[in-house]
């Protein structure tokens, strides 16, 4: 048994079905990248393992620390050790972003508003922070701002891994983070994750294009299209996909590199 | 499964935090009702000069003729005949705490005065029922000439300043309620800050009502002489009774020439309270007035302070947050009368509606044929938290006025999916979720406040939020 494990994941989205039976296992120290065209279903699989209330399941379990992901609400799936770094950070005004930080810390150690020796000292988190913005070679200037408020794509995608560094997932859904990113952001957040990854760390990494996978090199690879897995192997794949693109399966002949100009 | 968090129920944890009550004990209680009888006895218990007197029973006239009003929340369920107009818990007004009633400095220990006072207050006045039992000023405050009193001290010992303003930006007969309050006033701030005197440290007022069916009429008048600040902070509270407690005050404010005054509010009265109050100021040439009004508890509240800009340079604030839960209407906002040329006003106001609650934004823009090149912004942003929630926007705006700018903006929203689900990801819980969007939404309300209010504001925010979960 793997330590996170999808069986045959079926879910819609307004009563289209979207994943028809995805089946997929994870375990701690690997790092498994899933691609696909555009509308094969990518999205849908990051939401529905963190159970975005837009996402229906119709089937399969996910089962991770020997319960069924798929029963928890979202905040059970966090704490329980998972973590999504969303594609579009949502903005969420008047919250800065070290309150937010903070918040979530403590209610992953388990404080309810009520104990509060389970609250994280202010030394001890402003070391904590401290640490991790200097591995992520990061400026503190945005913590201060309002959650993602006015943030450009590139900070609001590293405001994400911070997030991830600080709250040590065991399984983290990197989804599309390198969309609409520059060459520079897209090595950042490589790096980072390169940094964070080892045996405590399983990720899924959801992406359209390859490129990612040029600075994080990933141990298994999955083709996604039409909600189903059509390919599974090794990072070789990766390559194959970047000569041939998605054509093999998909009927849009869609290419799995960037167009020059497309590059952000 | 991990742990949820238990949930607070807010009736029993605003009971125990705030709606607790203490035995009645009282040197004077006036029988129920309202009559000529009443008023005379409470100007003979508080041996007033006939002139106020006279206002008194005058004011009971015109309150008398003037229909309740209909145009806001629903008051024909106040019953006036089953109210007590006057309580008196204690024969003396004390200069410190250990000299209170032990019950009175119970129940202030309890909602932490004493303890908010050393650490960050210049003066605190502290009514309980009808009379201000409490009262404090720095004295380095005094010998600058400030003065900060309650409302009936100051009728008798500074009767000239007193009678100057008394009931000239708020007469009698400028509603209902403030006919009302004229009538049977009792307790409420009086200050006056000297030219030139900067008073930096807040001054608060803490009003509590201990008995059923109370009713309190505080009586507040701010001078601020020119070029001086004052920061004004009142905070109220109530147990819960089954029955009707009514609170209505009148808050009467100069600002003049290149002053500059700050209200603040944390209105937090039991469920069971009706709120109706009149607040105005005056301010003068370059003069600025600034009503910080936070409205979270009362079953019903209608309160539109007004600033009138009567001189070039003057400029008016109001900035409001209501919170309206199950079973409560907070029908707020505010009124700017533009007066003289060169004047500026914003009113920003932040509403949100939970569990049936009903909020209104109702505003009053007014700018007459002399008020050329002035300015006023409105902006109403209410948030709802759910589908049985309401709020409504009712401004008015009357310009004779050429040559000024007037903006208004209103937007209504719910708490989204998309946010709920980003900070839920992170493994904090729906509930604390909310809330944390709901502090973010009146965070421009907040950082107005000084820290420990704003402490506390989100606190109790939390503690609303709690509540209408279960």
């Amino acid at each position: 048994m793997a330590d996170f494990e999808i069986r045959d994941l079926r879910a819609s989205v307004d009563g289209k079905e979207i994943l028809k039976g995805v089946t997929l296992a994870i375990n701690k120290g690997e790092v498994h990248a899933v691609m696909g065209p555009n509308g094969s279903g990518k999205s849908t699989l990051s939401h529905t393992l963190m159970g975005h209330p837009g996402y229906t399941v119709d089937g399969g379990t996910v089962t991770f620390k020997g319960k069924n992901v798929l029963e928890l609400e979202v905040d059970e799936r966090a704490r329980l050790g998972m973590f999504l770094a969303l594609q579009y950070p949502v903005v969420v005004p008047g919250i800065s972003m070290t309150n937010f930080l903070r918040t979530a810390l403590n209610a992953k150690r388990g404080y309810d508003g009520k104990d509060k020796s389970k609250m994280i000292s202010p030394k001890e988190f402003r070391s904590m922070l401290k640490g991790e913005l200097e591995v992520l070679h990061m400026d503190d200037s945005f913590l201060p701002r309002y959650i993602n408020d006015g943030f450009s794509g590139g900070e609001k995608k590293r405001a994400e891994i911070l997030q991830m560094a600080m709250l040590k997932p065991e399984i983290a859904i990197l989804d599309e983070t390198d969309s609409g990113l520059d060459i520079d952001s897209i090595k950042f957040v490589a790096e980072a994750v390169n940094r964070m990854r080892g045996p405590e760390l399983g990720v899924l990494i959801i992406t359209h294009y390859t490129r990612i996978l040029e600075f994080i090199k990933p141990d298994f690879v999955h083709v996604l299209v039409d909600g189903k897995f059509v390919l599974s192997g090794g990072p070789e794949i990766a390559n194959r996909l970047e000569k041939t693109g998605y054509s093999e399966w998909a009927e849009a002949d869609e290419s799995a590199v960037l167009k020059p100009e497309e590059i952000a | 499964m991990a742990t949820v968090p238990k949930q607070i129920e807010i009736g029993s944890d605003y009971k125990e935090k705030y709606g607790f009550s203490v035995p009645e004990d009282y040197i004077f209680k006036a029988k129920r009702g309202l009559n000529p009888e009443i008023v005379k006895e409470i100007s003979w218990m508080k041996k007033e000069p006939e002139w106020m007197l006279k206002m008194r029973l005058r004011s009971l006239e015109i309150f008398r003729k003037k229909p309740m009003p209909t145009w806001g929340a629903d008051l024909s369920v106040i019953d006036f005949e089953n109210i007590f107009y006057y309580l008196k818990a204690s024969d003396k007004q004390s200069k410190t705490w250990e000299d209170l009633p032990p019950d009175i400095k119970k129940t202030y220990d309890r909602l932490g005065v004493p303890e908010a006072e050393r650490k960050f207050l210049a003066g605190v006045s502290a009514q309980y029922e009808s009379e201000v039992v409490y009262h404090s000023l720095h004295e380095e405050l005094s010998k600058k000439g400030v003065i900060f009193t309650d409302t009936d001290s100051a009728l008798r010992d500074h009767p000239e300043l007193f009678k100057e303003y008394f009931g000239t930006i708020i007469p009698p007969a400028d509603n209902k309620f403030a006919a009302l309050n004229t009538a049977v006033w009792s307790g409420g701030s009086f200050i006056y800050v000297p030219k030139g005197v900067r008073v930096d440290i807040p001054l608060q007022a803490y009003f509590r009502i201990n008995a059923e069916n109370m009713g309190q009429f505080e009586r507040t008048l701010i001078i601020c002489d020119e070029g001086s600040f004052v920061h004004y902070i009142e905070g109220c509270t109530a147990p819960i009774y089954t029955t009707d407690s009514l609170h209505s005050a009148v808050v009467e404010i100069i600002v003049k020439k290149n002053a500059r005054c700050r209200y603040t509010t944390i209105q937090n009265w039991s469920t069971n309270v009706y709120n109706l109050v009149t607040k105005r100021a005056l301010a003068y040439a370059d003069a600025t007035m600034e009503w910080v009004d936070g409205n979270l508890g009362s079953q019903i509240t209608m309160k539109y302070p007004s600033v009138y800009l009567m001189e070039p340079g003057a400029k008016g604030d109001v900035l409001s947050v209501a919170f309206a839960g199950k079973g409560q209407h907070q029908d707020a906002g505010g009124k700017m009368i533009h007066v003289a040329p060169n004047t500026t006003s914003t009113i920003t106001s932040k509403s949100i509606s939970k569990g049936g609650g009903r909020t209104s934004y109702r505003g009053h823009i007014k700018m007459y044929p002399d008020a050329k090149n002035s300015k006023s912004f409105v902006k109403c942003d209410a948030l709802l938290l759910d589908d049985q929630s309401r709020s409504d926007t009712y401004p008015y705006n009357d310009v004779d006025a050429e040559n000024v700018t007037l903006g208004h903006e209103a937007t209504v929203s719910k708490v989204s999916d998309e946010q709920l689900f980003y900070l839920m990801s992170r493994g904090i819980t729906r509930n604390e979720a909310e809330t944390m969007i709901v502090n973010g939404f009146i965070e421009p309300f907040t950082k107005e406040l000084p820290l420990e209010y704003a402490v506390e504001l989100n606190r109790l925010i939390q503690l609303e939020m709690e509540g209408s979960v279960g």
